[in-house]
């Protein structure tokens, strides 16, 4: 599990924050509080950035570094515009990150698909649970880039390798997430099902799948964090486009200013994936902690 | 009707044993159970807990079969759950991610009825506990009596021949468990239904019971059977008045005492 709690650390603190706001929400004094709290704590995020860009400004402008190493907030505005008018090295930023975000986002999508049935069928099942979880288990811990190499050896430099990469890094939580909210189930929803008739397969699409709906649901998230940040590193040990590409790229010509449009590029695309995802929760899974 | 009255017992059981567990550490729950549950019948099961009162219900709707003995209904092994034994658990366990509608059609949808009649069979039940107008609701939106009235019209919407009730009102305050009881007892008598209730509150057994078996400790038997009346004195004086009075004290007193005596050996 540590593996994933460095990287998925952000992700869990949100999901506090929004477990927190949905226990809240029954009782409207304790809505208005939290609003207040809120409000306060919005204060303090805003404060906490404007602080940083501060320093960055003051730090800049006192020459306290080389410019080369650490350059003005200005100058990497200024980089950042014109990365988004002209593109990087004349390849516009939106392929650059539309090659990213295609990758991200099929693996991930892959691993939904064949992850859910499976990690419900191991929560079932003990038999199929006792093949695929060592398999799991095993290759989990392991840092993505370790077995990379390999993979690029195996299928080569392109979009293949880094696919496969990140359908592994997104396919593990997803998986156990399936199998402890089966395991977690209560067992008086299935007994009260089959007493009002329903057979096997209603018991498993009605009953089943949406009782493990918030638990894998997290597994998703977890699965994008963790896919995300495998995808940047896989991009910057082995690529010929994408985001983290990009970041490689600038760093061998020692062009600082692109380097941090790239980390804030990736930082901020990392925020509105995760503010996305909660949000179709949200109105997916709208009886979340309620189970 | 006039075929279930002629059958003499809608449920029989007969020398029923029940084991938990392996063969070596295993836990004998109930020994020696012979009962009958006719149709119309009210019947209250009270005992200490942990005595396998739930053990003996979870028997009769199919969860767990029997080590020895055997389970009828209607002369016929009982294989598994079916609809025609409807359960409602001590906590009610609606679905949340379906309407309140939704869980009360759950059952007819389940045995493919067409959609009319699944939409009268959930407005007339939906009206028979009281709830016309919460059929949109979400279920963690009603309060805890609610909650329950919902899971019995969901039970009722099937039209089982038996309804199991595992200390259904046990997590519910004073005031609502009386309005529970006279929800329950006029849906009995209205419906015709028959009910094996499991409880640990001598009143409410009492009170609702057309019968009530008193179990012993683990493994638990059957140790005393009463057959009362004050459920349909109750009703007709719309006033619980009867368990003010003598007799009703002397069996009270004589139940409590076969319970402590359980507890105390």
């Amino acid at each position: 599990m540590n593996f994933f709690k460095t990287n998925g650390s952000k992700l869990s603190t949100n999901m506090h924050k929004f477990i927190a706001n949905q226990k809240g929400k029954p009782k409207i004094i304790t809505l208005e509080k939290e609003g207040k709290k809120n409000k306060v704590d919005k204060r303090l995020t805003v404060l906490t950035w404007v602080v940083i860009l501060l320093a960055w400004y003051l730090v800049t402008k006192l020459g306290l570094f080389s410019a080369t190493l650490v350059p003005s907030p200005q100058r990497v505005w200024i980089t950042f515009l014109k990365i988004l008018k002209n593109g990087y090295n004349g390849v516009s930023i939106w392929v650059h990150l539309g090659a990213s975000f295609q990758r991200l986002f099929f693996a991930v999508g892959l691993a939904v698909i064949t992850a859910i049935p499976l990690g419900l069928l191991s929560g079932y099942f003990t038999r199929i649970e006792a093949v695929i979880d060592s398999i799991v288990e095993f290759y989990r811990p392991l840092p993505p880039l370790a077995y990379y190499t390999l993979l690029v050896l195996w299928f080569g430099i392109d979009n293949k390798s880094k696919v496969i990469l990140l359908f592994l890094a997104a396919f593990a939580p997803i998986y156990l997430a399936c199998v402890s909210a089966v395991r977690k189930i209560n067992e008086d929803y299935i007994l009260s099902a089959k007493s009002l008739g329903a057979n096997q397969k209603n018991i498993f699409f009605k009953i089943v799948l949406p009782a493990c709906l918030p638990e894998i649901f997290t597994g998703i998230r977890t699965a994008f964090g963790v896919s995300y940040t495998t995808l940047v590193s896989a991009e910057m040990v082995a690529a010929t486009s994408g985001i983290g590409w990009m970041v490689l790229d600038a760093s061998n010509f020692l062009k600082s200013d692109v380097i941090f449009v790239g980390i804030l590029i990736m930082g901020i695309t990392g925020i509105i994936i995760d503010a996305g995802l909660r949000l179709l929760e949200k109105k997916l899974i709208f009886w979340k902690g309620h189970v | 009707m006039v075929n279930e009255k002629k059958q003499e017992a809608l449920i029989e059981i007969k020398d029923l044993k029940l084991e938990y567990g392996g063969k070596k550490d295993s836990i004998l729950a109930l020994d020696k159970i012979n009962l009958q549950i006719k149709p119309g019948e009210f019947l209250c099961v009270l005992g200490p807990s942990g005595c396998g009162k739930s053990t003996l219900l979870k028997t009769i709707a199919g969860y767990l079969q029997p080590t020895s003995g055997n389970c009828l209904m209607q002369g016929k092994v009982i294989e598994g759950p079916d609809w025609h034994r409807g359960v409602v658990f001590q906590s009610p366990t609606l679905y949340p991610w379906m309407t309140v509608k939704d869980n009360v059609e759950f059952g007819p949808r389940m045995r493919n009825l067409p959609a009319d009649e699944i939409k009268k069979i959930r407005t007339y039940f939906l009206e028979q506990v009281k709830l016309t107008g919460f059929g949109d609701k979400a279920t963690f939106e009603l309060s805890g009596g609610m909650k329950q009235r919902v899971a019995l019209a969901r039970v009722l919407a099937n039209y089982p021949q038996v309804i199991l009730m595992d200390e259904p009102f046990g997590a519910l305050d004073a005031l609502t468990r009386d309005n529970m009881q006279t929800l329950i007892r006029d849906i009995w008598k209205e419906n015709n239904s028959t009910i094996f209730f499991i409880t640990h509150d001598v009143d409410e057994a009492l009170a609702l019971g057309t019968r009530v078996l008193v179990m012993s400790k683990r493994p638990g038997k059957i140790i005393k059977e009463f057959d009362v009346d004050f459920t349909h004195t109750i009703a007709e004086n719309n006033s619980k008045d009867v368990m003010y009075k003598e007799d009703f004290f002397e069996i009270k007193k004589e139940i409590l005492k076969l319970i402590n005596s359980q507890i105390e050996e």
